[in-house]
């Protein structure tokens, strides 16, 4: 099980979970974009070879895009190992993933290498210096697309610069529920911050979760970034948990029924659709950091929103799943989790 | 007709839903109805769109880009006419062959031209110097204006000594 599913680490009742990603290129090489599968795969072979195997990469599994069906590249975006674009995209991109999933590095994504780090709870100064220290690693193997002036340099000028981007994933239905949560992201938005849903780059909000990161990759160092963001979403926790706290002071039946109609659902639904399950996971979340429901474990949570998903429920079965049978399987995979204990 | 939800304003916003073969009808004001369906903040709207978008709105680069003229990246053969349209660059190379005229673009996303973190390691340890150099030139600034001239003096003394190393090192 990735480590941030397990949960735990500073906040883990708001935040669930610290990423840092770094974007970067190899020197005198077309990017990704430009590049037909032979000098692909060149691309690839500088950066995994018998050498680095040995010397970095002996704690991680190698996926070669081309050879991954697409369920389990959808089974590896789930996890959010790999973006959705590199499971699309196919025949040149590959990834390592370490063996405790703290770190998966994408390889010909739109970079030649995105090397990211991932931790449970707001940990973002600790997810950079992991990701730091392997991109190091890397950098004594190969040479980087690296301008004194730009920094590093990357396909899209969004990047250039540090490469970096920050991001945490923010559990808010108390801001929601109160209505406050389109004052908060505007707010973040002018902060130079921006807002996804929980797999990135054009995807969708789903349960209260959001996906805040930096812009700015050019003019701000790493640990300014780090800071900044860090800053800003302390700010955010203060918020969510004044919200929740006047939630439960003036609509404490209301806050309750909210969280037991949704513990009544998911644990007796025979049949339920990803987006319905992902909506009744946050008022459970909900109950338990409020203390509402007591002894279920964060990990639960975690791996109910992360395992029943589409290719996740596929995963576990050789029949091809059409829309009805998957609803049940997650129906009984959601009971299975919530009423083991 | 007055607004559904706040039932204050006129509602001048009217919205038909059908989802599940089910018609609902729903009349608004503006603030209630952009509260309703805000706008979604990064669905239909790729990076590459904004950059493109940036490039082209007129205000950047200091020239208009002559045909004729046109610079095209020498390794992966992007065109900066190519490049305003894709907001993509080919190589690394392209930053080079496109030059300063990117800067007004940098400057639109980043509001700055000049990175100042990590180095990669094989990055000479002059930029790290040079880099160490104006910190603690922007430091002395500041002692000087809060009136610390012990820790000016200091400062002063450093800035001398890297100095030194650093015109050693060219030599």
């Amino acid at each position: 099980m990735s480590n941030w599913i397990k949960g735990g680490g500073p906040s883990n009742d708001i935040i669930l979970s610290s990423r840092v990603r770094l974007a970067r290129n190899l020197a005198n090489t077309p990017f990704p974009s430009m590049l037909n599968k032979e000098n692909g795969a060149i691309v690839i072979e500088k950066i995994y070879n018998e050498e680095t195997k040995n010397d970095i990469f002996n704690n991680y599994t190698f996926y070669d895009m081309q050879d991954t069906g697409f369920v389990d590249r959808y089974v590896l975006v789930e996890r959010h190992l790999i973006s959705p674009n590199l499971a699309n995209q196919g025949s040149i991109g590959a990834a390592l993933v370490s063996d405790n999933e703290e770190v998966s590095i994408m390889l010909n994504e739109e970079d030649h290498i995105r090397i990211q780090s991932v931790l449970p709870g707001l940990r973002l100064k600790e997810a950079w210096s992991t990701a730091s220290i392997i991109d190091d690693q890397i950098e004594s193997k190969v040479d980087y697309a690296f301008d004194e002036r730009l920094g590093y340099l990357t396909s899209c000028p969004t990047n250039v610069g540090t490469g970096l981007r920050a991001s945490i994933m923010i559990h808010l239905p108390g801001l929601n529920i109160s209505s406050n949560i389109n004052k908060i992201l505007n707010a973040v938005t002018q902060v130079g911050l921006t807002i996804r849903g929980i797999y990135g780059e054009g995807t969708e909000f789903i349960g209260n979760i959001f996906q805040i990161s930096n812009q700015i990759t050019l003019g701000r160092s790493e640990e300014e970034t780090i800071d900044n963001l860090t800053g800003i979403t302390e700010q955010i926790i203060d918020k969510e948990k004044e919200a929740r706290k006047m939630l439960l002071q003036n609509n404490k039946t209301l806050l309750e029924d909210k969280v037991w109609r949704a513990w009544g659902i998911m644990t007796n639904a025979r049949c339920i659709n990803g987006q319905e399950s992902m909506k009744l996971l946050s008022e459970i979340r909900l109950g338990v950091d409020m203390g509402i429901l007591n002894n279920i474990p964060t990990s639960i949570l975690n791996e109910i929103m992360v395992d029943t998903n589409n290719a996740s429920l596929q995963k576990r079965t050789t029949v091809e799943l059409n829309t009805q049978n998957r609803d049940i399987i997650r129906a009984e995979e959601i009971r299975k989790l919530l009423l083991q204990q | 007709m007055q607004c559904e939800e706040c039932g204050k304003k006129p509602a001048t916003v009217h919205i038909t839903k059908i989802e599940q073969g089910k018609k609902t009808d729903m009349h608004l004001c503006e603030q209630c109805a952009m509260q309703k369906n805000p706008i979604p903040l990064s669905t239909n709207f790729s990076v590459q769109d904004l950059v493109a978008g940036l490039l082209n709105s007129g205000s950047v680069g200091p020239f208009k880009v002559d045909i004729v003229q046109e610079p095209k990246c020498s390794i992966c053969g992007l065109s900066y006419n190519k490049f305003k349209t894709s907001g993509k660059f080919g190589c690394s190379n392209c930053y080079k062959i496109f030059g300063d005229r990117l800067n007004p673009l940098f400057k639109k996303l980043h509001g700055n031209i000049t990175h100042t973190g990590k180095l990669p390691n094989k990055a000479a340890s002059k930029i790290k110097l040079v880099r160490e150099i104006d910190k603690l030139k922007q430091d002395l600034k500041t002692a000087v204006n809060n009136e610390e001239y012990e820790k000016a003096a200091e400062l002063r003394d450093r800035i001398k000594e890297l100095n030194y190393t650093e015109k050693g090192d060219v030599q």
